[in-house]
């Protein structure tokens, strides 16, 4: 048994983990299912406990790395354990891009499908659901099915959690770039208002676009923030002798083993966030690279540890357009709580997915991470899923490590429609997973 | 991936989701579900003798009645699985059952002594054992175990209970330490005098508690992942005394 959580390292469970080096091997091991069912795991970025099935089994599809490009089309054929940095890393240099990529490169083909993840140019670009083409799917029968997006499993599977089978390979069209540089533009806003006023009017200038919020900023700065833009960069924007599609990531800091809990405190996060707001000056035209722009914190390795023991949880949100006033409710009661968060992260969603369980919809999208010990947080953030529930808005499974099943079913519309594919193809329930049990999905 | 074992609960910040509870109508037993409810679970199987079919009414929970009789061992297993059927995965169990009694009841009616010997030890082992298989198959999971400093050191007032106490206190020490490894795990809690219904008539002993404090102390420890509880804290220390005093003393202990 091994003990396995997520990237926010709060409730661990054992599991037997087996690392299949096939789709054979993963359909020989679903048909040998134990009784507590199986779960499928790729990089364990999932904040909470999507990967976990404790007592049970856990599949460990990182090995299943193989992939394909046809270069005249851009479609790329990828096995489910693939990383997009591996496939990036690849990809580039050849002038592709992935059409999605969330914050970090470090999740796998497989898990980017079972969370329909979105990134910076979602309200371009919708997730990564749009962009597939098929899905090989091993259901609990043991068999295996190529799934395309004019039948119903396909998108129950697309933002399904790994709930329907394990996914072992998709197919999707990827991007044409002309280099690996990105031309982006910083600006600051005052407030809340300001931000939101910004982001609606501009948003539509530039593929990718974010915005950093600094949430312990209070009174008339309340909701201050430092957005993001950015698009591909043309080779002539490149300095001349350059090398336009030069990737190689910055080799990556290590976090300390071990940090002390309480190092993230206001006064830290404080001064953390003045200097981040400070250093953002505005400028248009910079041109920086794909990981800088795309990933910054994928150049510290294991940067989860620096939460300390208890570890953390990240809040991610989305409401309606109409609902501005329920997140403005929520920033403001964060600001008030001096709730400890580093990275806020505010984001328009454009349409999303025929997903069932797919998270974005058109929408303002917010995302915090808050330490796991702080006291009444489990209070708060209960207030809070009542307020985004009656706004009509959901939080991302992909990320939530504490909602209760009730949330979970007022937030997802859908859920009995998906529940009724899951039980056809898994009538006996062999795909479970921590978050199954804990969300009664 | 965690390195080392931490807590069984079920979410991110300590709340769990479903509760059974052994012995359902325990002051300190629905003292403890009243918190967990607050604090976020949604499931209560109470199991009790004549479990009848109006459960009371505790938060916004769904609660399940079971029949339970702790002195019929034989039937405790099909409880536990049929609490997991009503529910799903069991996050905390609690056994609450038992008798006091005094012991010059027990005195003149050693055949009683036995019986509450066989409700408060016997019962607690083939439900705690019953309960440890079921979590440990899980992968998760607390067996909270209302032991007594009555069974920390057995006083001459009330040896039968006490010896029982100690006997459970050892075998909930041992079942955890079984589980070491497993995800599942044991709380033994050593509560002091209890001032409420089991005691009423008695007059509280120093350092007594009320059985809301037992249950603020328990949801304090499942929130920690302690292993042993005492109520009121400062008992632990008292105890340490205790346990070493010479005989010669120890039985002139009042009470």
């Amino acid at each position: 048994m091994t003990f396995l959580t997520g990237w926010g390292r709060t409730a661990p469970t054992p599991a037997r983990l087996a690392r299949p080096r096939s789709a054979e091997e993963v359909a020989e091991l679903v048909r040998r299912a134990p009784g507590r069912g199986v779960a499928a795991r790729g990089l364990g970025r999932a904040y909470g406990d999507a990967a976990q099935n404790s007592g049970g089994l856990v599949l460990d599809c990182t090995a299943l790395t193989s992939w394909s490009l046809d270069e005249s089309s851009g479609l790329v054929t990828a096995a489910a354990g693939l990383s997009l940095h591996d496939l990036m890393t690849a990809l580039v240099p050849r002038g592709w891009f992935v059409p999605v990529t969330p914050g970090t490169r470090h999740v796998t083909v497989g898990g980017a499908v079972a969370a329909d993840v979105h990134g910076k140019n979602h309200h371009a670009d919708s997730s990564f659901g749009a962009h597939l083409r098929s899905l090989t799917l091993v259901t609990a029968d043991g068999g295996c099915r190529t799934l395309t997006p004019e039948s119903e499993l396909f998108w129950a599977t697309v933002g399904g959690m790994g709930l329907t089978g394990v996914i072992t390979e998709a197919v999707f069209r990827c991007v044409p770039i002309e280099t690996s540089r990105m031309r982006v533009d910083v600006e600051r806003t005052r407030d809340l208002d300001h931000t939101l006023e910004t982001m609606t009017a501009t948003d539509d200038r530039h593929r990718y676009t974010v915005a950093w919020i600094d949430l312990l900023a209070s009174g008339g700065r309340m909701g201050r923030s430092v957005l993001t833009r950015g698009d591909h960069a043309s080779r002539d924007e490149l300095p001349r002798g350059a090398d336009p599609l030069a990737f190689a990531p910055a080799s990556r800091l290590k976090a300390p083993p071990w940090a002390p809990n309480g190092l993230l405190n206001p006064v830290t996060v404080r001064a953390f966030n003045e200097a981040w707001y400070r250093r953002a000056r505005p400028r248009t035209g910079l041109v920086q690279g794909l990981s800088p722009f795309f990933h910054p914190l994928d150049s510290v390795d294991g940067w989860n540890r620096v939460y300390g023991s208890h570890g953390f949880v990240q809040y991610q949100f989305v409401v309606p357009f109409s609902e501005e006033a329920t997140l403005r409710r929520i920033v403001s009661r964060l600001s008030a709580e001096g709730v400890v968060s580093f990275l806020t992260v505010l984001k328009r969603f454009g349409p999303g997915t025929p997903g069932m369980l797919s998270f974005p919809i058109p929408g303002w999208t917010l995302a915090l991470d808050i330490p796991a010990g702080r006291r009444g947080l489990a209070v708060l953030l209960r207030e809070f899923d009542g307020w985004v529930a009656e706004a009509g808005g959901r939080i991302y499974l992909a990320k939530d490590s504490r909602m209760s099943a009730g949330t979970a079913a007022a937030m997802y519309p859908r859920l009995g429609e998906w529940r009724k594919v899951r039980d056809e193809v898994d009538p006996g329930g062999v795909f479970r997973s921590d978050l199954a049990r804990r969300l009664g999905l | 991936m965690a390195d080392e074992e931490a807590p069984s609960m079920k979410n991110a910040l300590g709340s769990v989701d479903t509760v059974l509870l052994l012995g359902g109508r325990s002051e300190i037993g629905l003292a403890i579900v009243e918190r967990l409810v607050r604090d976020g679970a949604r499931r209560v199987v109470l199991a009790a003798r004549d479990a009848g079919d109006t459960p009371p009414v505790i938060g916004a929970a769904e609660v399940h009645l079971l029949e339970f009789d702790a002195s019929r061992p034989e039937t405790h297993g099909e409880v536990i699985e049929s609490a997991a059927k009503l529910v799903g995965d069991l996050d905390v169990v609690i056994p609450t059952f038992g008798v006091l009694g005094s012991q010059a009841a027990y005195d003149a009616d050693p055949v009683a002594a036995a019986e509450a010997v066989a409700v408060n030890y016997g019962g607690h082992v083939s439900a705690g054992l019953f309960a440890a298989r079921r979590l440990r198959e899980q992968g998760h999971g607390t067996l909270v175990v209302l032991s007594s400093v009555a069974g920390v050191r057995v006083r001459r007032a009330n040896f039968v209970y006490g010896s029982a106490k100690a006997g459970l206190d050892g075998f909930a020490q041992g079942l955890g330490d079984a589980l070491h490894g497993s995800g599942a795990r044991v709380m033994v809690v050593r509560p002091g005098f209890v001032i409420g219904r089991m005691t009423e008539g008695m007059s509280p002993a120093p350092m007594s508690s009320t059985p809301g404090q037992v249950a603020d102390a328990v949801i304090a420890g499942l929130r920690s992942d302690a292993e042993v509880v005492w109520v009121p804290g400062r008992l632990r220390a008292v105890f340490a005394v205790m346990r070493v005093l010479p005989r010669a003393i120890w039985r002139r202990m009042p009470r």
